[in-house]
Parts: C-alpha cells; structure tokens; sequence
C-alpha cells in the first residue's frame, strides 16, 4: 500500500460544449512531493485542478487516492477525501478572525458554547507547527496581508486533514518579500508528508520549489519529469511545442512606417511600471505577456481607464495627459475592449446605434460625414445582420466584435489598441479582423495588439513587447519564436530591465 | 423599407400597449356606445394630458436607468406653490410659471447629482426627494393650501379651443400633451437620445464609447422635473387647489411607463409606447368607471398591474438565449 503514489489521475478527459480542454491527462503526485503543473494559457491546468477539486466531474479517467479509486461529485467530498485547493480567490471570512476562520463550523465546544480559548490555542500551535508562530490567531482576516491569508487557508486546509494542497498561481498576489513566506511555507509542508501541487507560470519558483513537473499543452499531457532532468529553456520549449502556423495575411503593400504617433515614457501606475513604448503610422505592436503581466493594464491606461500617475505620454508628438476615455478618443485614441458584452456593447440597442455609439457621445469626433460612413465601414468589415436595426445580442460573437471594430473606426483615430480582439470568435471572423488590423496599418494607424494567443501576435506584430510582473521584460522583433517570448514572459530573461 | 421594419420592430416590443388599449377602448364601447362622441373622447384626453406629460418625462429617467418617485410630490408642490404666489393676481401668472419651472428644474437636478455624484440609487434619491417636498410644503403653508389661482392659469388644463367644426372644443390640455409627445420622441432620436438609452442599457460600455452617462442622467432627471411643472399646470387648472394634488401619481406613471413596455433598469422602450401606457391606464380607469366599479380598487388593479408587466418583460427577455461565446477554460 505505501508504494502507492498519494495521487494517480489516469486518462482524464473533459470536455465543454462539445469543445474538449482536456484529453488523457496522467498526473501522478506522491506523499511530501511538491508538484507543479506548468502550461500555457489554456492548457487546461485550470480544469485539471478544478476537476481534483470536484469543481467539475471529469468525462473520462479515473482517480486513485492511496491506490484507492475516488470521485469527487463535489467539493466537499474532494475536501474530505484530504485534497485541499486554493484558488487565487481566497474562501475566508474577512470579518472573523484566523481562528474563527480555521474552524469555521467545527468550533471547539466547552458546555454547548465555543471554547474560543481553546480554538484561539490550537491555532497558535498550528500556525507555531507551521512556522508563522507571529501570525495572531485573534486578528481579523480582512485586516491580514495577503500571504498571511493564504497561510491561514493552508493551516484550515491541514486542520480538515488535507493531504494534498493545490495552489492556483500562489504568487501572483504576492509582494517579493511575502514570496519568501510561501518558500518557508511550502518547505514546511513537506517535511510534514503534505503533497503540494503547484501551478504557476514561474519559473523560477517551479525550479526552486518542485521536485517534477507535468507539462500540459492544448489539453494533453506533454511529459511529467523530475526538476533535475529539465532546464529552464527546455521546459519553455516543450510548454510551447510546434504548432501548425495558423494563416495571417502578410502587410499590405504600401505600408509605411511613419513617425511615431504614440508614445509613453516612463509610464506607471499601481499595476504597471517603468513603461517605454513608441508605436508608429503604420506598425503594429504587440504586448505579449502572461494573465496578470500587466496587458489589460497598459490599454486601460493609455485610454484612461486607469490612468498612468507616473510618466508621460504623446500622440503625434503632443503631449497628452489621458485621465478618462473622453480624453482619450479626444486626442484620437481608440480602444477595442478585451470584453465586448461588458465593456463594448449596449446589447440590446441596434447595430446601427452601436456603430455609431462613439460618434454620438463625442461632440469632438462627432461630424456628419463620419456618420455618413458608418454603414461602409460595417459593410467593409463584412458584417452579417439581418440589418442595421438588429439588436446586437442576437449576433454572433464574431459580428458582435465587428460592431465594436466599426465603433471605434467610425472615429477615425489615429491610435487603436486592440486587446483580445479575436477572443471567441470563429475562425472566419478571425481572419476578416487580421486583414482589418493590417488595412489598418497601411492607412498609417499606430496599432496595439494585445492577445493571449501567442501565434497571433508573433504573426501581425512588428515589434513585440513582452511584459512580465508589470514591467517591460524586452522587445523582440515580429516573427520572433514563441520560446523566446516564453523566456521574457516567464521571468527567465530580462532584456532591459534588472529584476 | 427600413422605415416599415422599424416600425414593425418598435411595435412588436411594445406591441401589447397598443393592444391593451385597443381592447379597453372596445369594452368602453360596448359598456358605453355614447362615450365614443367627441366631446366625451375631447375630456378623456384632457383628463389623461398630465399623466402623458408625465409619463413622457419619467420615460426618460427609467430608460437611461433610474427612477423618479418624486414626480407626484413635486406636482402638489407645484399647485401650491402656484395658488400661495398668485394668489388669485391674474397678472403674476407668467412670472409664477417661471418660478415654477425653475423649481421644476432645481429639483431635477437635485435628484440627478444627488444620483450620479454621490451614487446614492434613484429610488432612494427620488423617494427621499419626495418625502422632502411632501414635508416642506406642509410645513410652508401650515398643513392647508392657500391663496388662489388665477383664471389665466387654470386656462391649459380647463379650456380649449373653441368651436372647431364636428369636435367642438380641442382642449389645451390636448395640444400641449401632443407637444410634449412628439417633443420626447423627436428628443430620443437625437444623439442625447441614443446616449441616454444607451447608458441605460450599458453603462460602462457608455462611458468607455465616451459617453457622458451621469451628465444624459441628471438631464433625464431636469426633463422629467420639467414634465411635472406642466403637469402639475394642467392638473392645477383641472381639479383646482388641494392637499392632496399628486398624490400617489409617482406610482400611477411609473405602472403607465412599465405598462408600455420600458424595461425597469434601463435600455429598452420607446417614448410613444410610455405614453400609450399612460393613455391605457387612463382607459382603464375610465372602463372602470363605466362599470360603475368603485374608485377604491385603482391602487389595486395598478399594483397587479406593475407586476404583470414585469413579469411578462421579464420573460419575454429569457427567450432569445444569448449567444454562447467560448467555452470556458
């Protein structure tokens, strides 16, 4: 029985509407091992976890706890089974105390009333075991940092008797000093016999911390090795694989680079810093970077959403201070927004009003020869309604997303900044928008990009910057691989910033 | 052609008020075949002019994504207000109703900062607004309405224009409800228009387009102080000076707005179909009377009437299901 692995998960399969994210998945964690679990966005480690977690019931495989077969139909039954699993969402209560917290519906009871001395005892032990013996059983979780929570989720984990622990992305709350507290944390737990599975984009912590790694891409298992036996740039390689090239249309002829018509200097706020970028007439730039690097950040601060408070910025060589988006489109800067049913569209107004949506709330873009051309600019991007006066929500998620391309075009700006603009979408519509982005260019807009998907930036870009941490980890040149904005993206080099 | 489709379009989503008010008309005609003479049809009108007044002003406040509970305090405020300041001098007529639409004015935009800068919800705003009004006219003219109007201001809700040919009199109540009528609907096929729907619908889209969504708010509030300050006119002119003028007329218009098919929230109905809500309640009323039933049931047959209404857009808005968009991942 003891050579039995704790965890063995065989031919796991998972499939959403009919779409598969998962397909003969093996993953084996054994007693006192920290595990991470490494993939690309959309490799499917989420859903892996969820599933260990009874978040979702897998469609195929089986799973084993101590050689015993097992089912999670819910999450409560993963937890009683000893699986414990923290998701970047901590499941506490912020008003109640660490202990409160730790016992949460098993309080100790002293003649039918909590036995708060003792339930405030036993957790001081157990943070003492744990090694944060400074950590109050008395403070108010809400008040706590966040390492501190995440070590009181773990120590309410090790209570109910978890034997495996799950961490989703433990870091990326984490401020440098408090990575160090997990170390010491994750140390700690192992020499205790607890499994750890770790799943994170970082590198280094992946090599500091695990003893093996399972590799996912694109739903399958890649290869599950031991840390000794891997290097870094090899794990980025085989996280990344081959792929087949998908088809993006080549620059159209009489593109030119200009002069630069965007620039930040120095740009940074809470969630970003130290950002330099120029992007000309007619270039393309990507910003490439993992969930979390700052992207989303460094568009919603150039429009004004969250505005830069460090630095400065330029359109076409005037310098502009973007505090809200009515600036922004005032001083000719569009953005194409990363979610388009939240942020783009009034679903259940017209294509038409939609289109011309930007035009109407702007007196400084508005003109009646822009809205003369709205329905050429929606006919250019081949649109497919019943007509201009069709709701928007009854549209295809590629159509709808040309409505909101048609929006921000109506405006003529000079800038656009396009984030996940092919999120969703099918194919056809895909395509259609590469070629819009490049018609784009060739009219001399500076554009933006901004997409998950690695291929489509390496595949229009120019130039591309890889984020990391909120910061510019370097720039490559378009067509660079995707191991070498792995290498940036993950932390493993640094290009023009010292960490 | 796109002019019949959108025509079709608009009817189909507020189609059932138009209905609604079809079939109260007809059972009108077959309790009273007499009351579909002109004169009876001419004071019909003018007694449902100011709930179509209002009706169109609190249109605007629902579709951008609010409510207005102030409008029926505001109303008995303005009839006092007006009765105290003229008080019977038919030369202060003219300037009273400036004062009076300033007011209108004042208490909008009160409601609409007090909304969108301070982000307290309409309900509470309006609700408050109303209890303030309510109170403060009390207190100004110690708990009874005085002074007088003047005849030149009981004019628009009492007269009309006399010896037209076959109808006999067209009341002012009439034209003024037609101007305010075709007033908002010509306003929503602006650019304030689409704006303010628009925010209704989707407020951050909005304000990522640019959009000055508090700024259409506050407006939609000024315009629906506005529709009470000639309501409250029209209502003055017509039933003369009480305490207890508006009372409960916030509910009336909002059951008259929801009847019409605007969605509560925000983003969906059109002005004519508010109005038409306002028309069919009044409709109602009258059948009512008709009938001979008694008057006490009208807070009744409103408040089924506000649920029903709900509970069909509600609905009829979980039908067409979304478009599923990625799988999740």
């Amino acid at each position: 029985m003891t050579d039995a692995p704790l965890l063995a998960m065989r031919g796991i399969g998972k499939a959403f509407l009919g779409v598969p994210v998962l397909a003969g998945v093996d993953l084996t964690v054994n007693r006192g091992e920290a595990h991470a679990l490494v993939g690309e966005n959309g490799a499917g480690k989420s859903t892996l976890m969820k599933i260990l977690a009874g978040v979702h019931t897998a469609d195929a495989g089986t799973i084993e706890l101590d050689g015993r077969a097992a089912s999670f139909a819910h999450p409560a039954a993963a937890q009683r089974a000893g699986i414990a699993t923290v998701f970047q969402e901590f499941n506490l209560l912020p008003e109640l105390t660490v202990a409160e917290n730790i016992h949460l519906g098993r309080e100790p009871r002293r003649r039918g009333r909590i036995d708060r001395r003792a339930m405030n005892d036993a957790t001081a032990a157990a943070l003492a075991d744990l090694g944060f013996p400074d950590l109050a059983p008395t403070a108010a979780v809400g008040s706590l940092s966040v390492a501190h929570q995440q070590i009181t989720e773990i120590a309410k984990a090790l209570s109910q008797g978890a034997d495996l622990i799950c961490m989703d992305e433990p870091t990326a709350a984490l401020a440098d000093a408090e990575v160090a507290l997990l170390y010491r944390l994750v140390e700690r737990l192992r020499e205790r016999g607890v499994a750890v599975l770790y799943v994170s984009h970082r590198l280094r912590e992946i090599f500091d911390l695990c003893e093996r790694i399972t590799i996912l891409k694109d739903g399958r298992l890649v290869d599950s090795v031991a840390t000794a036996d891997i290097t870094p740039d090899e794990l980025v390689t085989r996280m990344v694989g081959r792929r087949i090239e998908a088809q993006f249309p080549p620059p159209l002829p009489g593109t030119e680079r200009g002069e630069v018509r965007l620039r930040i200097a120095g740009g940074g706020n809470d969630y970003v810093d130290g950002i330099d970028l120029e992007v000309r007439a007619g270039e393309i730039v990507g910003l490439a970077g993992l969930q979390g690097s700052g992207r989303t950040e460094i568009a919603e601060a150039v429009f004004g959403i969250a505005p830069f408070t460090r630095g400065t910025m330029a359109v076409d060589g005037r310098p502009v201070r973007i505090t809200r988006p009515r600036k922004a489109i005032a001083a000719g800067i569009a953005l194409v927004t990363e979610d388009r049913k939240a942020q783009g569209l009034a679903l259940r107004q017209s294509v038409k009003a939609n289109a011309r949506m930007v035009l109407d709330a702007n007196a400084r873009v508005h003109s009646r020869a822009r809205l003369a051309r709205v329905d050429g600019i929606l006919s250019s991007l081949d649109l497919v309604a019943r007509g201009g006066d069709q709701e928007v929500q009854f549209l295809s998620g590629g159509n709808q997303q040309k409505v909101v391309v048609a929006k921000w075009l109506a405006a003529e700006p000079g800038v656009i900044v396009l984030d996940e603009p092919t999120r969703g979408i099918d194919v056809g519509a895909k395509h259609k928008l590469y070629s819009v982005i490049r018609s784009l260019a060739a009219e001399g807009l500076a554009v933006l990009l901004i997409a998950s998907e690695l291929i489509e930036v390496i595949g229009l870009a120019d130039r591309i910057a890889v984020l990391h941490d909120g910061r510019i980890a370097g720039e490559l040149p378009g067509g660079a691989t995707e191991q070498e904005v792995m290498a940036y993206a993950t932390g493993r080099r640094e290009g023009t910033h010292q960490e | 052609m796109t002019r019949v489709r959108a025509l079709g379009a608009a009817l189909q989503g507020a189609g059932t008020v138009f209905l609604l008010l079809a079939l109260t008309f007809a059972a009108i005609a077959v309790v009273n075949p007499g009351f579909f003479e002109a004169p009876s049809v001419m004071a019909f009108l003018k007694q449902a002019a100011p709930l179509v007044v209002l009706a169109a002003g609190q249109y605007f406040v629902v579709v951008s994504g609010n409510f207005d509970l102030s409008v029926g305090a505001l109303v008995g405020a303005q009839v006092v207000i007006a009765a105290r300041l003229i008080d019977g001098v038919e030369s202060r007529t003219v300037p009273v109703m400036l004062v009076m639409l300033a007011f209108g004015i004042g208490v909008g935009l009160v409601n609409g900062l007090i909304t969108t800068v301070l982000k307290v919800q309409s309900f509470i705003t309006t609700l408050g607004m109303l209890l303030v009004l309510y109170g403060a006219i009390r207190l100004w003219t110690g708990g009874a309405p005085t002074g007088d109007l003047s005849e030149a201001f009981r004019t628009p809700g009492r007269l009309g224009i006399t010896g037209v040919p076959l109808i006999g009199q067209i009341p002012w109540a009439l034209l003024i409800m037609l101007a305010v009528g075709a007033g908002a609907i010509l306003l929503m096929r602006t650019r304030f228009g689409r704006i303010l729907i628009a925010s209704g619908d989707n407020e951050l889209a909005a304000r990522l387009s640019g959009a000055r969504v508090d700024a259409v708010r506050t407006a939609a509030f000024v315009l629906s102080g506005i529709s009470a300050t000639i309501a409250g006119v029209l209502i003055g002119g017509f039933a003369g000076v009480s305490a207890q003028v508006g009372e409960g007329l916030e509910f009336t218009v909002i059951t008259a707005v929801v009847l019409g098919g605007v969605a509560l929230g925000g983003g969906r109905g059109t002005a004519l179909a508010a109005m038409a809500g306002a028309l069919a309640i009044e409709a109602l009323f009258t059948l009512f009377n008709q009938m001979a039933l008694p008057a006490t049931l009208r807070p009744a047959v409103q408040g089924a009437i506000i649920i029903a209404a709900v509970a069909y857009a509600a609905r009829r808005r979980l039908r067409p299901a979304p478009q599923p968009t990625a799988a999740p991942s």
